[in-house]
């Protein structure tokens, strides 16, 4: 079956089972292997993408109900210049990451919260991070980054 | 961050932002399941559903005929060849050889855990292979054997053996240092006081994010096979897959480890799907890549910690310390990981001292095989066992005495003035100031402020406390010569090559293995540090055999401390040929010439020739001593450590327990650490809030169950506890008091591990002294994680 989408603002398609995730489409048919896949149980948030804006983790979704879709990736966070994106380079500036591999779905879980809550608060950012999981950084730098990302006082 | 770290932007000291960061926050990083290859195929793993059983058939008719299905393996495919060795070869108390079965590729005869591979199909795509895995699995007869789950239990049933050959379970039974075992035992028949405590080192599961993954491919043309692999150290599984496994003569492998997603210990091993991988590539002419589900790596992964402690102190009724005994069992879990035997022991027994003049000291460790999956380093590997037994027996004894926290530790710390200071169990500890990280950290806390926080919680119903951990490690891994005496079976040097090249940029190849750690950063520092170019003329190269020289790879935090003094020993040796040629070019003596920010110059004069000038006369040698010098501008350095580091800090936690619903909040996690010189201050932070939040995790939420059929209880997120974002808190860190390592260059210690090490114990003192505050003075211990319903209990119990 065919799928046919947005990707990152360009339009894309490609053959798909009924089963295949879209986790999967984006990784093995599109080769935008920026989303990562760390569990098989919908917990880590690795794999965490937009889905015409709403934050979802792309392996709870077939590639077939996003038909139609826009979908945003990590690779689509940059500026159009290349340099990147304000979440991102506040990763960056605030050591935000350490392996890199929950990376992605931070900043995109974190762009989404950010999206509705320009001036979230320590604990906002927090609890929104819970379904993200990362083993590198205590999460210090990672709330850090989001809290300056955003429109808020600094916690520190 | 301290100011003067902060006015820094450039070399040692600064801190400089991660150039890795870039690929790593655009998508473009290249894990190993991100690499696609033509004509690929999918390897899945038939894992064992019972914990203990003899495999009585495999039929693989059915599955090897299902579509797109090109091999089966079995064990039987591997019984020739070599197994996955264990690492140190660790003797018992009566001068026995530890007992080492063989780890085969596949499992052969018998399974011993769950999750214990003895199948695997190679199929054309991944979800062929998984159906004929399913069918593969129907397919086997297993007879179930009783599984042999508790420690203590299956060290006393001769009956009922994970190896038939080993009788009692046991890997073996160590004692540290057995000719002290009389005198020790001596002081405790005659000490004014002993206190004795029961402990679970609660047994963890790594879960780096990236689950492991590994793709072999061979090429029949010259016979070369390539792994790719997620590994922490990819010249040590050369050598293993190579000399004990495959027998693949070793210049005919290559390992490359990519973009790796965290290790924490379980991507140091030798897997057998990484082996599995590579013999079915040859068999089959096509590379074979395997991916870890998530429930595979919790059921096969390498396991941390499962120990059960009995600590006994013996001290005066003033709180001085007299010895410290121990009676360990330590779970090893089905087979012997690479580095299993070594972690209970040396990199355990050898810490029990802690920073603490006391002067005797007895630990007895026995290793047991059960049927649950293998256990082995991770972050901190034996030293957090060893914090928390003395951390925790510290304070159960000041509470008995009615003596203060801080001051007995105070009493009994090693004094500056006492260094270099050989401890009882073995070690050379070169510098440290333990008073000084105290002081700092109860600077830190505002412990004089703590009263009021106190009430202000009482206020509202919870029970706040304080809770304290002095701490110290040995990093920096390892003297090769001292770890042969223990056992070792490798050395742990480290080696880099520095490739000036001609137009003067420069390739670095490290034997360290970056995998969060940010080493193309911060070696990049260092030598540009160094050389007095800038860190954008430097590339590090890391993770590929067939790039770097050597390299024994990154974990006991001995990445700058071993391989990054290995690297400024090579530009060492780049700068001194680049005076031999500049002392040619501008007609010089050879020790006229000095090296100063990037310039060598003769000394009094204006005549000097850039670093670039040098590199290009190396490589184009028009006007150079070609009579007595070779051209090209390329070192390569090995260095061995004389001694291990030793990092040490104080760390305080503030928690508050709810003692309605058992449940522990973080209130304020201090940390003083000393870790000698700092590189990069940023990345040290993050590593040492890395570590907190693993050594939280450790207390208060992860718990590895397995039940008493050996079924794993907590094999997926839904079931174990990783820490959230908001279970932890801000951390509080401080690396301003240093004491530089004295037998390296840089006076670095190491910092990776330190806050795994120290901050379980601190956690948990915090919950007892909370409790003990609120009144619940019966209660002496809870083990982790301390959960709120084990609190509750407690409490109510």
């Amino acid at each position: 079956m065919k799928v046919s989408l947005t990707v990152n603002g360009k339009p894309m398609s490609g053959e798909v089972e009924g089963r295949t995730l879209l986790s999967t489409f984006l990784r093995e048919t599109l080769s935008l292997t920026g989303t990562h896949i760390g569990c098989d149980t919908s917990q880590c948030g690795a794999c965490t993408v937009h889905v015409d804006g709403a934050q979802v983790k792309s392996c709870t979704v077939f590639a077939l109900d996003v038909q139609g879709s826009s979908v945003t990736t990590i690779e689509g966070m940059a500026n159009t210049d290349g340099s990147l994106g304000r979440i991102q380079q506040a990763f960056q500036d605030h050591h935000g990451l350490q392996c890199g591999f929950c990376t992605p779905g931070m900043v995109m879980a974190s762009a989404a919260l950010l999206a509705v809550n320009p001036t979230p608060t320590e604990a906002e950012v927090r609890h929104h991070l819970e379904g993200n999981i990362c083993r590198c950084t205590g999460y210090h730098n990672i709330v850090k980054a989001v809290m300056a990302a955003s429109d808020a006082i600094p916690a520190e | 961050m301290p100011k003067d770290f902060e006015a820094k932007t450039t070399g040692i000291g600064a801190p400089m932002k991660r150039r890795e960061d870039i690929r790593f926050l655009t998508g473009r990083g290249v894990y190993t399941d991100d690499i696609k290859l033509a004509g690929q195929t999918y390897a899945v793993i038939v894992r064992s559903q019972v914990a203990h059983g003899r495999i009585k058939a495999i039929r693989t008719e059915a599955a090897a005929a299902m579509e797109g299905v090109l091999a089966i393996f079995t064990g039987e495919d591997f019984k020739d060849v070599g197994g996955n060795p264990a690492g140190w070869l660790i003797k018992s108390r009566n001068g026995e050889p530890m007992r080492e079965p063989k780890r085969p590729v596949l499992a052969h005869g018998k399974v011993r855990h769950v999750g214990d591979a003895y199948a695997a199909v190679i199929a054309e795509t991944y979800e062929q292979g998984r159906a004929a895995a399913q069918q593969l699995a129907d397919d086997t007869d297993i007879e179930e054997l009783p599984a042999i789950i508790d420690m203590k239990a299956a060290a006393a049933d001769a009956t009922n053996r994970v190896h038939d050959e080993i009788p009692d379970n046991l890997c073996y039974d160590w004692g540290w240092i057995e000719d002290n075992r009389a005198a020790v035992e001596e002081v405790f028949a005659r000490a004014p006081h002993v206190t004795t405590l029961e402990l679970v080192n609660n047994r963890l599961i790594p879960n780096a994010m990236e689950p492991r993954a590994s793709i072999g491919e061979y090429f029949p043309g010259t016979g070369d096979y390539k792994l790719t692999t997620t590994s922490q150290n990819p010249h040590l599984t050369r050598l293993l897959v190579a000399a004990f496994v495959l027998g693949i003569p070793e210049n005919k492998l290559t390992v490359v480890a990519p973009d790796v997603g965290g290790g924490f210990g379980s991507k140091i091993y030798h897997y057998g799907e990484e082996a599995l991988v590579l013999a079915a590539a040859k068999r089959l002419g096509r590379p074979v890549r395997w991916t870890a589900e998530r429930s595979e790596s919790f059921l096969s992964d390498a396991h941390g910690r499962d120990h059960v402690t009995k600590i006994e102190l013996a001290c005066e009724k003033d709180g001085t310390f007299l010895a410290f005994r121990t009676e360990t069992f330590a779970n090893v879990g089905a087979y012997l990981s690479n580095f299993a035997t070594v972690t209970p022991t040396f990199l355990h027994g050898t810490l029990m001292a802690g920073p603490y003049k006391v002067p005797h000291v007895y630990v007895n460790v026995k290793t047991v095989f059960t049927n649950t999956a293998p256990v082995d380093a991770y972050r901190g590997a034996g030293r957090p066992e060893a914090t928390f037994s003395l951390e925790r027996v510290v304070d159960q004894m000041c509470r008995e005495l009615g003596l203060d926290a801080f001051e007995v530790r105070r009493k009994n710390f090693l004094t500056p003035d006492m260094f270099p200071y050989t401890t009882p169990v073995g070690l050379v500890y070169d510098t440290g100031n333990y008073q000084a990280t105290l002081d700092k950290v109860i600077e830190m806390a505002d412990v004089a402020g703590f009263e009021s926080r106190r009430a202000a919680s009482a206020a509202k119903g919870l029970l706040r406390g304080l809770g304290l951990s002095t701490w110290i490690e040995a990093c920096g891994i390892a003297p090769s010569h001292l770890v042969g005496i223990l056992g070792a079976r490798v050395g742990l040097y480290d080696a880099a090559t520095v490739r000036v090249n001609a137009t003067g940029n420069i390739s670095i190849m490290v034997g360290a293995h970056s995998h969060g750690q940010g080493h193309e950063t911060v070696f990049a520092q260092v030598a540009a540090d160094r050389l007095g170019v800038p860190e954008s003329s430097i590339e590090i190269v890391h993770g590929d055999t067939s790039k770097i020289p050597f390299g024994m790879g990154s974990y006991g935090s001995r990445s700058l401390a071993v391989c990054g003094v290995a690297m400024t020993k090579a530009i060492d040796k780049i700068i001194a040929k680049g005076k031999k040629i500049a002392a040619h070019m501008l007609e010089a003596s050879e020790a006229d010439i000095t090296f100063e920010a990037g310039k060598f110059a003769v000394a009094g004069t204006d005549k000097a020739k850039t670093f670039g000038e040098i590199a290009f006369s190396a490589y184009v040698p028009h006007n150079y001593p070609l009579e007595t010098l070779e051209p090209g501008l390329e070192e390569t350095a090995f260095y061995d450590p004389a001694n291990f580091t030793y990092p040490a800090g104080a760390y305080l936690c503030e928690a508050e327990v709810d003692p309605e619903t058992g449940k522990v909040t973080i209130e304020a996690f201090h940390c003083a650490d000393d870790f000698g010189n700092v590189m990069n201050p940023m990345i040290v932070e993050g590593q040492v809030h890395g570590g907190v939040g693993q050594g939280i995790g450790q207390a208060l939420l992860e718990s590895t169950t397995y039940d008493e059929t050996g079924q794993l209880l907590t094999g997926s997120y839904m079931d174990y506890a990783m820490p959230r974002a908001s279970d932890v808190p801000f951390y509080n860190v401080d690396y301003s008091c240093q004491t530089p390592c004295t037998h390296n260059p840089l006076g670095v210690k190491g910092c990776g591990e330190a806050g795994a090490i120290g901050s379980p114990p601190a956690v948990v003192n915090a919950v007892i002294d909370a409790l003990h505050r609120g009144g619940h003075t019966h209660i002496k211990h809870i083990d982790m994680p301390v959960s709120p319903q084990r609190v509750w209990a407690a409490i109510n119990g």
